[in-house]
């Protein structure tokens, strides 16, 4: 039988603020355990959460950029469980006034196919400490330096069919929020966190089946093995005539494999009710406004109007919109020197290759718009040729101090040659050392001729103008 | 709704709290006034009333995003009843 996975995501990301939801903590990553902490995020009694603005309109950017309804009129409520991650024995979310419903997310799943991917709702909420639990004994350790960092779930209906659909809104999820600049979005540290809610059914069937939800999913490649692990097991366990129990299912990175959580028997009652210590929340037409006329050009609009505007091929539009700080270096650089064809070249040729090569960042480099635009300047003119250009940029991008291009040029004597006359010296003692080749030039191979161009070129320590070369081999040699 | 004894030994359950039977019988009884007296309420109509969701008639209390020293490591661990000088110490928990 042919089976349908069908999957819905719940995704957590940080909010990049500051300070935390409810306090005035910082949010710094990595402090010393318990530092980041006050009476407030750790909930001793007597204290009074009070909402950090930015929290709020970081929340309803990312509402507006994801299509959703905002709920002008919103609020928080209490979501109680006991589990020593959380000091108050409840968390501050939202469960009846989300802040935002009803989105839809466009996404690339197949080339020149997209599909929408609804948005159910986003809630804010606050992030739950970290537990270290000591190797044999029987205790755990609470750090609750997170405790309180703002988050908001971002819900979607059951809309993914496939792992690769699940990536792509992944992917754009995290490029819209880099560009309103309100997360750092790092799977790897955390920062953006999906539980998968997977159920399988008979392809062709519309009802839906019993579903489980895997957590504890922290990178892109996991999440595409947990997908295929968990769909094989409950394929497997109703084909041997069993049915899957909805429950929570943890995926061990290490084994590959999901574990059951807890089973819906002694599933979790939240016991929900409005959080009596936060006011509503209402959101004016005046800041909605606000928000929706800054909301920048996102990392599609860009690549479209990269093509449009710059020449570019869809492809190297792609590659240079997938970075923030890529996407601005390129506009910022070619705004100065009005050459984008040239800095897609070394930007996408040279910086990229250090990337990729050699597993750096950007901000590995010494690379600002202002020097980038005087380097292109210079490499797009006859001055010096591709290899002398290549050399500048290497020595610029890796120099200690902001280099001085022109003393560079001089000092490494990289101006180009373009006196015929020397060049045609050059050319003749060429000629004259390579009476094979000559020969074979003769005898109709005609292809040797670059050979000797590189010959000449190299004659003249790379220096030399390779048309003029050209010119004056193809002139000597029909001399012959 | 009505209370019965499994429900009260339930939420006893999820709270965490131990009842002896004489408390059972007793919250048994006091959460079942507590829900005949909503059960007054819901004879009333309420058709057209907002729900009431705060009982201050303010909103959009906000803080800026302004960072403030936390408090001392020391003084957040001090009412643990067991602490290491660097966390809390509590029952080895695993989901």
């Amino acid at each position: 039988m042919n089976w349908e996975i069908v999957m819905g995501l719940e995704v957590h990301v940080e909010l990049a603020t500051k300070t935390k939801i409810f306090c005035s903590c910082t949010t710094q990553f990595g402090g010393a355990p318990n530092t980041h902490c006050c009476p407030v995020c750790t909930g001793m009694p007597g204290t009074l959460p009070v909402l950090n603005r930015k929290v709020l309109e970081y929340a309803v950017k990312a509402g507006v950029a994801l299509g959703c309804e905002i709920t002008r009129y919103n609020k928080f409520d209490r979501k109680n469980y006991f589990y020593p991650d959380l000091p108050k024995a409840y968390q501050i979310s939202q469960l009846y006034l989300p802040f935002a419903r009803d989105g839809a997310v466009e996404i690339a799943c197949a080339p020149g196919l997209t599909k929408t991917i609804r948005i159910h709702e986003i809630h804010m909420e606050e992030d739950a400490g970290k537990l270290v639990h000591s190797a044999y004994g029987e205790a755990s350790f609470p750090d609750y330096n997170r405790c309180g960092v703002p988050l908001i779930e971002i819900v979607s209906e059951p809309d993914f069919r496939s792992a690769q659909e699940v990536l792509a809104y992944l992917a754009k999820l995290k490029s819209t929020f880099e560009y309103l600049g309100i997360s750092d979005v790092k799977m790897e540290e955390g920062s953006m966190r999906a539980d998968v809610n997977l159920s399988v059914r008979p392809a062709g069937s519309q009802a839906l089946g019993t579903r489980t939800e895997m957590k504890n999913i922290n990178s892109f490649k996991s999440i595409e093995r947990a997908i295929a692990y968990e769909s094989a097991r409950q394929i497997e366990v109703i084909e041997s005539g069993g049915s899957v129990i909805q429950e929570t299912r943890r995926w061990d990175e290490n084994k590959g494999k999901t574990f059951s959580m807890r089973s819906k028997e002694d599933a979790q009652d939240y016991r929900y009710f409005p959080e009596p210590d936060i006011p509503p929340i209402e959101i004016s037409d005046e800041m909605l406004e606000k928000i929706r006329a800054c909301q920048p050009e996102f990392a599609d609009q860009k690549a479209a109007r990269y093509v449009e505007e710059y020449g570019l091929s869809e492809a190297d539009a792609k590659i240079i919109v997938a970075s923030v700080r890529m996407a601005s270096l390129f506009e910022d650089t070619v705004a100065l020197c009005g050459n984008p064809k040239e800095v897609r070249y070394w930007l996408l040729g040279e910086v990229l290759y250090f990337i990729n090569d050699r597993g750096m960042t950007l901000s590995d480099f010494r690379l600002d718009a202002q020097s980038f635009a005087a380097f292109v300047k210079i490499a797009a003119s006859e001055r010096i040729n591709r290899r002398g250009a290549k050399k500048l940029f290497e020595a610029m991008i890796f120099a200690d101090h902001p280099l001085d291009l022109e003393a560079y040029i001089r000092e490494n004597d990289l101006e180009q040659v373009d006196d015929a006359q020397l060049i045609r010296e050059a050319v003749r003692a060429v000629i004259a050392e390579n009476p094979k080749t000559v020969e074979q030039y003769k005898n109709g191979v005609t292809k040797v001729a670059g050979f000797l161009v590189g010959q000449t070129i190299k004659r003249l320590s790379g220096k030399a103008k390779p048309e003029t070369v050209n010119r004056i081999i193809a002139q000597e040699l029909a001399k012959l | 709704m009505q209370i019965t004894r499994e429900l009260v030994e339930y939420v006893a359950d999820l709270s965490r709290i131990c009842l002896d039977g004489a408390s059972e019988e007793k919250m048994e009884r006091e959460l079942g006034a507590v829900i005949e007296y909503m059960e007054v309420l819901n004879a009333l109509d309420t058709d057209g009333v907002e729900p009431l969701s705060h009982v201050f008639q303010v909103t959009n209390v906000m803080r800026e995003d302004a960072v403030a020293p936390s408090s001392p490591r020391e003084d957040i661990l001090a009412g643990a009843p067991e602490a290491t000088g660097q966390t809390f110490v509590v029952p080895r928990t695993l989901e």
